[in-house]
């Protein structure tokens, strides 16, 4: 087949100077930028002031993009094809071609074999996942996965479950809030740029923070009030919040009863479940809870239970998550500014969406292989739950899949225990990664396909819901430096040598962001202007009197749940106390700094130096009694397998846990900045692929306990 | 003194350090050399709470800079116009002497270049009514620049709110 190069967008490389609006792709959030360029080279990079909540601002990450562009050689450069076994380190240089050529044709076999269903993808959802949507649907397999069972589903599957809509069908107002109540949502750490500066602005407006978490983060150094919650216990003190509010009649009465179902049978599940009863697990005295409700009773409806981000925590994160939005109902603070509001899209403000590639594509017949939607009813089959996908591995139930293609996903790092998943792999005939960086799973896989950087591609258009709904543009600013190709073409090129190239009959991105935006009304020319088209010129809210739309069976708030019972859940289920840690035993708990993604920023360059090592946290009246000094080396171990790591003593830190910094501990060799430098807690969690919370289907990651000794 | 003053509002800071890698991409600045830095404090137990001080450390360009007067070669300036001091790197002999005088830790070793290297507000960019990097670009603006007497006054505002809110409540509390 003959090399067809990927069309750069007209313009880029063209000597003097410009200004790209874009979107930053350092993570996940994927913010508004300008890139300043000058004779084919980024020289600036900066948030994209055309978007006011923005401004100039930027994160470190953000900034490093320059490092990644410039500095960091030690990422894939060309496509790798694996010659010796998975993770021997072996490869070979290969042509895009040959290539593309090598997985088409493995996957030519696995389809062969299996049908079009035995291929996986996982990707981390978000704005642009409507190619890889495409592609695994034009295949005619079921099985698009996100990452989110080690991220959201519990949240997502709780505000489901009240309000009808996902976790990101619901906003917060924080800029208006006058309180704000954070279960671990570490925001000014685990950052999203425009969000941190909602919420500083919000404290500097006189605004109070109540911040419940094992661990003080720097966000708890902002609070007005810190809990150090006994791990995995915030369910109880929610039920003991609502015990309050409803016994005392604090709150919102008309908009319950005017919004929501099932506040009887709440109210008598919640009958014994007072702030007393609730601090034996948390260790939160009963009458700061009593004062704190109500305290945020008068605050209300300007107030926000944050019900979470990450809660791939525990076996009940589900009902944690869903009784701080029963919380938020309570409190009448929904669709109100300064509460939570629910994100609109364009129809909801009676623009035209932009068109979807998946849209071009017959519907797929097979099941899911996960079960999500048929077996499991109550979990939503969009993002599926990844961790079903191995058991049936094993099993062969419901059927076989012979093809896994990661795409800026890395299931060995974000699953627990990468070494019992890789045994899953490795029973595959085809693993592909489609990355800008060495990925662990990149470096077990048979080929690398490198995607070329966020500065140096143009992605599909996307919309971004909220109160002011909006189309956004990643315009390429510059040309690869490396032979590195962008994912649209990437897809269209094996979907060709798939026979299924008339879905993506694209010959550039151009001709992509004029089909997605037929009969919107917007041009390329005017989301090139500014990066970005406000779809309402103010936030839309809808009228809280008749016009709120709860997607739920019955239109309204959900305290009883016909979704949930006909999975044969509760609506509210017995809090089930974790074990206190007692000897040498505590529970895992990660989380993340402001200067990393995740685990894919560890090897870069300028992010390596600011923070390029995890000590782990450990309480004084814990170590103390196990001879651990601040700073001396410890062991950490787990089912058989033990790390060394350097022991942080400090009193910030839940007496029964131990925590560290995701991300570190990379074991791909190339990455020679990160390699080996400091201690991951997915290895540590060990037998942990399986344990997840049945109501919410997210991991339980903080189920893990270990064990810790002086090294 | 330079006219110039660099404030940072520990209140508003979050420590995310973009700070330091804006400063460092904008100078074309690799590993090791630091033009500012935002050093962090605590978490300290102030009644109970975690509290944590940023302290943000550019350079602050004195009135009589330690640097200037001991740079044996004449490559640290100082601005006449608005006292901004700056290295002049064809000048910068590598000696390091400026490294060893500023008690700030201000000059900083560029191992790419072999000179000193260190914060000069981003002068081209003030010359061109702009704002240093690490400024414009801030997360939360939590830094500002600006000549020092017209700089804002917030920690008198705030004291002010306090003393107010509490004369209210006195008052509104009162018979």
């Amino acid at each position: 087949m003959k090399s067809i190069k990927a069309p750069n967008v007209s313009g880029v490389g063209s000597p003097g100077r410009r200004s790209v609006f874009s979107m930053c792709g350092m993570c996940a959030t994927r913010c508004p930028i300008q890139v300043e360029v000058e004779d084919g080279r980024v020289t600036w990079i900066q948030g994209n002031s055309h978007d006011k909540a923005m401004g100039a601002s930027l994160c470190a990450k953000g900034a490093a993009g320059l490092s990644l562009e410039y500095d960091d050689d030690q990422r894939p450069q060309y496509p790798l094809i694996r010659t010796g076994p998975r993770g021997a380190g072996q490869w070979r240089r290969a042509g895009w071609d040959e290539a593309l050529d090598y997985v088409a044709d493995k996957l030519k076999s696995v389809i062969d074999k299996y049908g079009g269903k035995g291929v996986v993808l996982s990707d981390r959802g978000g704005a642009f996942s409507d190619l890889t949507k495409s592609f695994v649907k034009a295949l005619g397999s079921p099985n698009y996965f996100t990452h989110d069972c080690t991220c959201g589903s519990n949240a997502h599957h709780a505000t489901k479950s009240l309000f009808g809509v996902g976790r990101t069908g619901m906003s917060y107002d924080f800029k208006n809030s006058k309180h704000i109540v954070l279960y671990g949502r570490n925001i000014i750490e685990s950052l999203q740029v425009k969000e941190a500066k909602d919420f500083i602005q919000a404290l500097q407006n006189g605004a109070k923070c109540t911040y419940i978490d094992p661990r003080a983060t720097l966000t708890a150094g902002k609070a007005a009030r810190y809990w150090q919650i006994r791990p995995n216990t915030e369910y109880a003190l929610n039920l003991s919040i609502i015990n309050v509010l409803l016994k005392e009649n604090l709150y919102d009465r008309d908009f319950v009863t005017r919004w929501s179902i099932g506040l009887d049978e709440l109210s008598s599940f919640v009958m014994d479940k007072t702030p007393e009863w609730q601090e034996t697990y948390t260790g939160i005295p009963a009458r700061e809870v009593r004062s704190f409700v109500n305290e945020i009773a008068n605050d209300a409806p300007k107030a926000i239970f944050h019900a979470g981000w990450m809660t791939a925590r525990h076996l009940q994160s589900f009902y944690g998550s869903r009784t701080a939005h029963a919380i938020n109902a309570l409190l009448g603070a929904i669709e109100v500014p300064g509460g939570s509001i629910f994100a609109k899209g364009a129809k909801d403000v009676g623009k035209k969406g932009l068109n979807n590639l998946t849209d071009r594509i017959p519907a797929v017949k097979d099941p899911r292989v996960d079960g999500c939607g048929w077996k499991h009813t109550h979990f939503d089959p969009g993002p599926g739950i990844l961790h079903l996908l191995f058991p049936a591995i094993e099993t062969g139930d419901p059927y076989k899949v012979g093809a896994y293609i990661a795409y800026r996903h890395d299931p060995l790092s974000s699953l627990p225990d990468p070494e019992a998943t890789m045994k899953l792999l490795d029973r595959l005939e085809l693993l592909v990664s489609i990355d800008v960086n060495y990925s662990e799973a990149a470096w077990r896989s048979d080929v690398i396909l490198p995607e070329s950087t966020y500065l140096e591609r143009a992605n599909i258009l996307t919309e971004k819901t909220g109160p002011k709904p909006s189309f956004l543009m990643r315009d390429q600013a510059v040309s690869p430096r490396f032979d590195s190709r962008p994912a649209w073409w990437i897809f269209r090129e094996l979907a060709r040598r798939l026979g299924v190239g008339e879905f993506f009959d694209f010959e550039n991105v151009e001709e992509i962001w004029n089909y997605q935006l037929e009969g919107t009304g917007v041009t390329v020319a005017q989301l090139r202007e500014k990066g970005q088209i406000s779809l309402a010129d103010k936030p839309v809210l809808w009228d809280r009197e008749k016009g709120l739309k709860f997607k739920t069976p019955s239109g309204k708030i959900e305290f009883t749940s016909s979704v949930l019972k006909k999975a044969g859940l509760d609506d509210f289920v017995e809090f089930a106390p974790p074990k206190n840690m007692e000897g040498d035993e505590f529970r895992l708990l990660f989380g993340r700094s402001a200067v990393h993604n995740h685990a894919h920023t560890m090897n870069n360059p300028l992010l390596n130096e600011l923070l390029d090592y995890n000590p782990i946290w450990i309480h004084p009246s814990r170590a103390e009694k196990l001879g651990i000094a601040d700073g001396s080396l410890i062991e950490v171990s787990r089912q058989g397998y033990a790390v060394k790591g350097l022991a942080k003593v400090t009193p910030w830190i839940h007496r029964d846990a131990v925590f560290m910094l995701h991300g570190f501990g990379r074991t791909v060799p190339l990455q020679k900045r990160a390699y080996n430098k400091g201690t991951a807690d997915q290895r540590l969690q060990k037998g942990m692929l399986t344990v997840y919370d049945p109501a919410g289907g997210g991991h339980a990651l903080c189920e893990c306990t270990v064990h810790v000794h002086p090294a | 003194m330079s006219k110039y003053y660099l404030l940072q509002d520990s209140e508003r800071c979050i420590g995310c350090l973009a700070c330091e890698v804006h400063c460092k991409t904008n100078k074309g600045l690799g590993v090791g050399p630091a033009l500012c830095k935002n050093t962090w404090v605590g978490p300290v137990d102030v009644k109970g709470l975690p509290r944590v001080r940023f302290v943000f450390m550019p350079c602050f360009h004195c009135e009589e800079p330690w640097c200037f007067k001991v740079c044996p070669s004449g490559a640290i300036k100082k601005r006449a116009s608005d006292g901004i001091v700056y290295i002049e790197p064809a000048l910068c002999i590598g000696c390091k002497s400026c490294i060893t005088a500023c008690p700030w830790g201000s000059c900083q070793w560029d191992p790419v270049t072999q000179k000193a290297v260190k914060c000069d507000y981003c002068k081209d960019r003030v010359d061109a009514g702009l704002k240093p990097a690490c400024v414009t670009k801030c997360l939360t603006q939590c830094l500002e620049f600006g000549e020092a007497v017209k700089l804002p006054d917030y920690r008198r505002d705030r004291f002010a709110k306090l003393v107010a809110e509490h004369a209210f409540s006195t008052e509104t509390t009162s018979p």
